[in-house]
């Protein structure tokens, strides 16, 4: 069991391979097209990295974040959502990339396993960037916000954050 | 929005090391902060360049058009006079099916369409729906964050699913309902 356990990434592929080739795909054309994807996907958020890093180094290594804490911190523990992710719930809805590379840091610094590193996780997983959703596709379709798609994707966000928060205690904290 | 949020940061932390006497530390930072950047990139690319192929694989098998057949009955729900018509519900179903496998740019074009069809119906309840549901990010795996966790050496990238499968689900839960409720309201 173990084994199969440290072996789930080859065996992943193994399996999506014999399933593409049962349907007649060229598995090596498919692959070499996916991972050209992947580099597309990094070159699309790379820049943002090299803008949103510096920009959070410096940050704490100023000292603010400290100052700021001790004043925050209640209303965070109210929420029960870690401080820390603050910076990472104000991207979200407008940056996906700049959201990407502040959770990034956060898993970097407190470890990809770890409680915080975890939240950040699933809140970058189970949200999207709505303001950049809503103008694409209202623009694109010429029509105009009635009022109500930005208040709900938002309050959806907001509710997305505090349920990561309090799905990841409950599950690893 | 973004560049605002950046320019207060510069700017807060710069008065900040001031007042606290962290100069020495802020202004080595920058520098230290791109170089993190160039370091993780590699490590992220990897991370990407592997689950981009095996979804590159899943949706040459076909995935994607038996996903679309499943959420049929949904879109009918959701989706009462958008379903009517027949292009735009293919649009619809594209659209959701690529979310639900993390193809976010092969949702926005079809997601686009059934903007644009749902506004010819003047269906504008359903539009919203159509916000919600595609920024609530319904996925069925988290194709992204795991590939971050792998990246940083997690033991078990993709062991946050279920936890983000419960935090989409409320939160597109949330949304829907805010959308029904202000509704009933007269605007």
């Amino acid at each position: 069991m173990r084994a199969l356990g440290q072996l789930t990434v080859p065996l992943l592929v193994l399996a999506a391979a014999l399933g593409a080739a049962v349907k007649g795909v060229d598995v090596f054309d498919a692959m070499s097209a996916g991972a050209k994807k992947g580099l597309l996907i990094l070159w699309g958020i790379l820049p943002s990295l090299l803008v949103v890093f510096p920009a959070i180094r410096l940050l704490r290594a100023s000292g603010l974040p400290e100052l700021l804490g001790t004043t925050l911190r209640p209303a965070f523990t109210l929420l029960g959502v870690p401080e820390e992710t603050g910076l990472l719930m104000l991207l979200r809805p407008l940056s996906g990339s700049g959201a990407l590379a502040a959770a990034a840091e956060l898993m970097q610094r407190h470890g990809p396993d770890s409680l915080i590193g975890r939240t950040a996780a699933v809140m970058l997983g189970s949200s999207e960037t709505s303001f950049y959703v809503i103008a694409v596709y209202f623009s694109a379709a010429g029509i105009r916000d009635d009022g109500r798609a930005l208040p709900a994707a938002l309050c959806a966000d907001l509710v997305c954050f505090l349920a990561s928060a309090w799905i990841c205690r409950v599950l690893w904290g | 929005m973004v560049s605002i949020a950046i320019f207060s940061i510069y700017l807060f932390s710069i008065l900040a090391s001031l007042l606290l006497g962290n100069t020495a530390s802020a202004g080595s930072a920058v520098l230290e902060g791109v170089h993190d950047a160039l370091r993780f990139a590699p490590e992220l690319a990897a991370a990407l360049c592997l689950w981009s192929a095996v979804t590159e694989l899943l949706e040459r098998s076909g995935i994607g058009a038996a996903l679309a057949r499943l959420l049929r009955q949904p879109l009918l729900r959701l989706f009462p006079r958008g379903a009517a018509d027949p292009g735009t519900l293919a649009a619809l179903s594209e659209n959701l099916s690529a979310n639900m496998l993390g193809l976010g740019n092969a949702a926005t074009p079809a997601g686009i369409r059934a903007t644009r069809g749902l506004a010819r119906l003047q269906a504008r309840t359903e539009l919203n729906t159509l916000v919600v549901l595609n920024t609530a990010s319904v996925q069925l795996l988290p194709t992204t964050a795991a590939s971050l966790r792998a990246s940083l050496g997690s033991a078990a990238p993709f062991d946050i699913t279920p936890a983000v499968w419960v935090s989409s689900i409320l939160s597109l839960l949330a949304g829907l309902s805010l959308i029904r409720l202000l509704n009933r309201t007269p605007s």
